[in-house]
């Protein structure tokens, strides 16, 4: 019994201890973003590269490649940087941010303002919204009204996962990774999968020629940068390189590269107001 | 803190998943490896090669891996032979998938058969050969020498270890997050999606985890000293 006891004991101390060092907030040991202003500084960024054609791993070369890639690799060119990445889950993305163990992350994130009470935003990047993905065979499906007690899959922690919680007696099943959600529908495990659209739209492009696009476009959303709350300077650094790339036209040629077409005018910077 | 107590319902539905499929996992895991362990220490080659490779396949990969493969991996493959089947023989359409619960207990309990397949062997080994010889001499055939005298014996050496296992696979039905499961990871993962409060989700997570595995190692140390007396 004494054994018992004391062992009941150490695991509450340890539960203790762990509490009180949340308790104090977390002051990051990660200074290399901050200090150092001899050679190039290591920003390590995080990104979830399972999202083509943002963020994912060219299988021929095992390279991160993608229109986030490409932008936040120019941005480092531009400040001196050297861009480590760090691939995870996008669920981790924000948890990482504000342990401060990655100094920003690139990943198709969308502003949104529970995001933004935890971590920093650059100016928005890119302007996107969500779309339902469905099996061509699929004709109950037509639209957003339809997906009514369906069952969908969404990525984990992502908007299209908050706009699937909103549907009517929608059974949602979420994912690691939207390929993960891609599968399932294929599998038939899923009658829909709601995502943002330009991923969707490129998975189609891609080959998959027995999805289809339903309902047309649901949100407007912005994708921006985030870096942790405790790292403003790297925030501000970002941001002046985003209009820098913007002027030298150099943006402008990453989103012609992956979307084949030009920028919105106000991109990188705040939409307009009427929108 | 009112998170962690507002969140404390939701991951107990979570909790009561993770139990569900640990409890069906280790049951169905038990006959397979019954089956296992019997043809392990089968006198027939064939059989003995049939239950080795089962055990070596299962406990020489990942369980990740495993659920990924029958859940992502096995469908496609069905589909494809069942559309094979349908456009050569006209054979009719029966599969169309396999729903995320089926998944999880075919992966843990396979999983959990193969560990449990070397318990029982281990156990049945275990036992004195006299206990063998003995019944062998009092005419019994091999078959009713091991269900009437051999089993009996090594199913009390096999709690134990069957117990461990029995946590062991409480824990790693946490891998089953990955296809969406909703266990009690999963139902941690997605409150943190949506609070950002990472540490006290993920160690409330922990902490319930720890509550049953600790109930039942208690359960197990009971068990095992109530077999001890009745020596």
């Amino acid at each position: 019994m004494k054994k018992h006891l004391s062992r009941v004991l150490a695991v509450g101390v340890l539960l203790a201890v762990l509490l009180a060092a949340a308790g104090c907030g977390s002051q990051p040991a990660n200074q290399s973003a901050q200090s150092g202003s001899q050679g190039p500084q290591t920003i390590t960024v995080a990104s979830d590269t399972t999202y083509a054609p943002f963020e994912f791993q060219d299988k021929n070369t095992g390279n991160y490649v993608g229109f986030d890639i490409d932008l936040m690799n120019a941005i480092g060119k531009v400040n001196n940087w050297q861009i480590k990445w760090r691939s995870m889950n996008f669920d981790g993305i924000i948890p990482a941010l504000q342990s401060s163990s990655v100094d920003a992350a690139i990943s198709a994130m969308t502003i949104k303002p529970e995001r933004a009470k935890v971590v920093n935003f650059s100016i928005p990047y890119y302007q996107s919204g969500q779309s339902i993905m469905v099996l061509k065979s699929n004709n109950a499906i037509k639209g957003w009204n339809d997906l009514k007690g369906k069952k969908i899959g969404v990525q984990l922690a992502t908007t299209g996962a908050d706009l699937a919680a909103k549907v009517p007696g929608g059974k949602v099943t979420t994912y690691d990774n939207i390929s993960d959600a891609f599968m399932a529908l294929e599998n038939g495990n899923i009658d829909a999968v709601v995502n943002d659209y330009p991923v969707n739209a490129y998975y189609i492009v891609q080959g998959h020629n027995d999805v289809q696009l339903v309902g047309g476009l649901q949100t407007t959303e912005f994708y921006g940068i985030a870096v942790p709350k405790d790292k403003p300077a790297i925030l501000a650094k970002i941001n002046s390189a985003l209009v820098t790339l913007k002027n030298n036209g150099q943006f402008a040629q990453i989103y012609q590269k992956w979307f084949g077409k030009q920028p919105p005018d106000f991109l990188p910077g705040q939409p307009p107001a009427n929108q | 803190m009112s998170l962690v107590v507002h969140s404390f319902p939701v991951l107990m539905m979570g909790a009561g998943k993770t139990l569900q499929i640990t409890a069906l996992a280790v049951a169905i895991g038990i006959i397979l490896g019954l089956t296992g362990g019997l043809c392990r220490l089968s006198k027939g080659r064939f059989l003995r090669f049939l239950g080795t490779c089962y055990v070596d396949f299962f406990r020489g990969t990942p369980l990740l891996v495993q659920i990924l493969i029958v859940y992502f991996g096995l469908p496609e493959i069905l589909r494809n032979i069942q559309d094979h089947l349908a456009a050569a023989y006209g054979f009719p359409v029966i599969f169309h998938n396999i729903p995320v619960f089926v998944a999880a207990v075919i992966s843990c309990s396979l999983n959990s058969g193969a560990y449990i397949a070397e318990i029982f062997r281990a156990a049945v080994q275990s036992i004195d050969k006299g206990q063998m010889e003995a019944a062998r001499s009092l005419g019994m055939t091999h078959a009713q020498a091991m269900r009437y005298v051999i089993l009996p014996q090594a199913f009390k050496w096999a709690i134990p270890p069957l117990g461990n296992e029995f946590i062991a696979m409480m824990k790693d039905t946490s891998l089953l997050s990955v296809i969406g499961f909703e266990e009690l990871l999963r139902r941690g993962q997605l409150i943190v999606g949506e609070t950002y409060q990472a540490f006290a989700i993920f160690l409330e997570v922990a902490f319930i985890y720890l509550v049953m595995t600790l109930a039942f190692s208690r359960l197990v140390d009971y068990l095992e000293r109530r077999l001890r007396t009745g020596d």
